[in-house]
């Protein structure tokens, strides 16, 4: 994956040479080992900045309709992931097509960084990317790991890897993976009795500081005002309460309903370790189920909860 | 200055008798990392554990904490008239805290603790606690520490200081409320004061070693107004989400809000940690909003830190170099980066 961004640099120095995108969202290398940031790009000098790794595990969809200019074009790098959340932004008319120019990447998955953590007892000083192999260091030990062991959980699941859309393609499609059990995650709790399920969720909760990082992180969280923001009326209460915890997420869940497309930003950022995908993948699980529905495939669909469809699946709508 | 040797083998016997007279907080681990939190009789705290993902200050300042309480019972005599919720005053110890967070506690003190404001929930918890600080051996990639006034053995705001010896710990006690903290767990074995001390300079300057630092030197002599419109807040903008991570793990970061909330028949006052990250933070009741976009509160979050705070207190920046905010942050937004830049400005 690491020996496209030379490709992506060419592209992107080119497009800002002959004035064809105002600015390029990329990634830059962080400032720690294991960090990635995003970051936009506005002169060709600027693009040896750019990276792309496996550390790069947020959703760029979500910085585009930010620097959206009045006249002419962004670009963006896409992963699979990024770029089915371009097609959701451009079907909830959040950005249309002209305004974009799509780099796509093919991905082979983002690492989690917490499991890399979990195999130190002190902390990572240097992590080296090598094709599927990672070199972690701390002042205690050097470990060096195959990239395909620590990916992401929503990697390990990916069934889209290869951008949906894209103008330029910085790299040969990668094979899709295909999946016997796409979502085991979700039977093993849907299969818990109904006590034990409501554990599993105020256990999952329970660390919650409320700093909305997995909300912020999510392409699909547009909203002016988020129901959590409003204060007149106020939706929710404002503290530790548990309730009002539970209201956030359930509500966050809802509303990604039929339109996550499951890239794990909100577990990447949650400072907390929680896996918020417990309550989106369900969601996506009946989207696929009910109404055969994936996010982000398709632009000339609509997603299953803004439609009126005679074949619908339920029986109160008929 | 008095320095005691406690060997590991009776750390455990010695904490289980303070408790007798403390509520013990101290570092455990879970599945979200580690944390500083009450220990529950049979608990130990993990005082090898790296460092916390959010910092002790919650001790003294809960993220949601009752403060006032009504009954809205009208046969009640004195129904909706606000009072004091009861407030645990009993002593606790913090265990194991970093030198850095006894100094942000020192930081917070001055918003709650001035001449001009007392706050009873703060002060009271902080004169009912005694903090035992253990040095950092090996600090972390974003510990930058030494830069912001304290370091890995920084003795400010501690009761003791302790340092890891391996098979025992070396316990400098600072203050009257470290002594009897010791006296409490039967740690009694007097060490030799100039050994003592020079073992404590040794390990210090090691750790000191690998602390990358910042300078901070030319932000007093800034104009506020030039950093305030100084182009780069754009830049360094650009990738924040705008989440509360970086102001909930800050040691430093003081700012709440108050609610009210209402049950059947009770009435609640309470206050809840606020971030200057959100639009909310600042939205008027007319609707206007002073801070409403992004770059607004970025530059909020860095000037009081780096600029207004250095101005109002001359007490340094309001930030001790915990890297809390730099390792957690989503988006990898590096307070050090941001500090040199404003540190170096020029105005054109």
């Amino acid at each position: 994956m690491d020996t496209c961004i030379e490709k992506i640099r060419t592209i992107c120095a080119d497009l800002l040479a002959k004035g064809k995108v105002q600015k390029v969202i990329g990634f830059a290398e962080g400032s720690i080992p294991m960090a990635s940031r995003p970051i936009a790009v506005t002169s060709k000098e600027d693009v040896a900045k750019l990276v792309f790794n496996a550390t790069c595990g947020l959703n760029l969809a979500n910085y585009v309709s930010d620097v959206l200019p009045k006249e002419g074009k962004i670009a963006v790098t896409a992963k699979g992931c990024d770029s089915r959340n371009l097609v959701t932004h451009m079907v909830e008319n959040q950005v249309s097509r002209d305004q974009l120019y799509i780099i796509g990447v093919p991905c082979t998955g983002m690492v989690d960084k917490r499991k890399i953590a979990a195999l130190f007892e002190d902390e990572i000083t240097d992590f080296i990317e090598d094709g599927d192999t990672l070199t972690i260091v701390s002042p205690q030990k050097k470990e060096k790991v195959s990239k395909k062991d620590v990916l992401r959980h929503n990697c390990r699941v990916c069934t889209h890897r290869n951008p949906v859309v894209f103008d330029v393609m910085a790299a040969e499609p990668v094979e899709e993976q295909s999946l016997d059990q796409p979502f085991a995650d979700v039977d093993h709790i849907a299969a818990m009795d109904p006590a034990a399920r409501w554990a599993h969720f105020q256990e999952l909760t329970k660390n919650c500081i409320r700093c909305y990082a997995c909300r912020n992180a999510c392409p699909l969280c547009y909203c002016p005002t988020c129901f959590v923001d409003e204060s007149s009326p106020q939706w929710v209460g404002k503290g530790q309460d548990k309730t009002d915890i539970n209201t956030f997420h359930f509500l966050r869940a809802f509303h990604c309903a039929g339109r996550c497309t499951d890239c794990g930003a909100c577990v990447e950022a949650c400072p907390m370790g929680i896996n918020v995908r417990d309550f989106t993948r369900k969601l996506n699980k009946d989207a696929l189920e009910l109404f055969g529905w994936e996010a982000g495939l398709d632009m000339e669909k609509r997603p299953p909860l803004d439609v009126y469809s005679p074949d619908d699946p339920n029986d109160f709508i008929k | 200055m008095n320095f005691i040797t406690i060997d590991k083998k009776d750390w455990t016997t010695g904490i289980d008798k303070s408790r007798e007279t403390y509520q013990v907080f101290g570092p455990v681990q879970d599945e979200n990392g580690c944390q500083i939190k009450p220990l529950a009789p049979d608990v130990h705290p993990l005082m090898d554990a790296g460092v916390t993902v959010m910092s002790p200050k919650s001790v003294l300042f809960p993220q949601t904490q009752k403060m006032l309480t009504a009954t809205l019972d009208a046969s009640i005599e004195d129904h909706h008239v606000m009072k004091p919720v009861k407030k645990d005053d009993t002593p606790r110890v913090v265990l194991g805290i970093r030198p850095y967070d006894a100094r942000a506690i020192l930081l917070v003190k001055l918003n709650f603790d001035n001449p001009d404001y007392q706050d009873p929930y703060w002060c009271e918890a902080y004169a009912a606690t005694t903090f035992v600080g253990l040095g950092v051996n090996h600090p972390g990639p974003c510990d930058f520490s030494t830069s912001t006034g304290c370091g890995p053995f920084s003795e400010e705001g501690l009761d003791v200081l302790m340092a890891d010896l391996d098979d025992r710990y070396l316990a400098k006690i600072l203050t009257e409320k470290g002594e009897t903290w010791a006296g409490a767990c039967g740690f009694d074995t007097r060490a030799d004061a100039a050994e003592s001390q020079s073992l404590f300079d040794i390990l210090r300057k090691e750790a000191e070693k690998n602390i990358t630092s910042v300078d901070t030197d030319q932000l007093s002599e800034k104009s506020i107004l030039d950093l305030y419109e100084a182009p780069f807040w754009d830049d360094v903008a650009f990738s924040c989400i705008n989440c509360g991570t970086c102001t909930f793990v800050c040691p430093t970061c003081w700012c709440f809000d108050i609610q009210d909330e209402t049950k059947h028949k009770t009435a609640v006052r309470f206050r809840n940690w606020d971030t200057c990250m959100s639009p909310l933070f600042t939205h008027h009741a007319s609707g206007h909003n002073p801070r409403g976009s992004k770059v607004q509160r970025v530059r909020q979050r860095f000037m009081h830190k780096l600029k207004y705070f250095v101005d109002k207190y001359d007490q340094g920046i309001m930030c001790v170099g915990c890297g809390r905010c730099v390792a957690s942050c989503p988006v990898n937004i590096d307070i050090r980066e941001v500090c040199t830049i404003m540190n170096n400005y020029e105005s054109k």
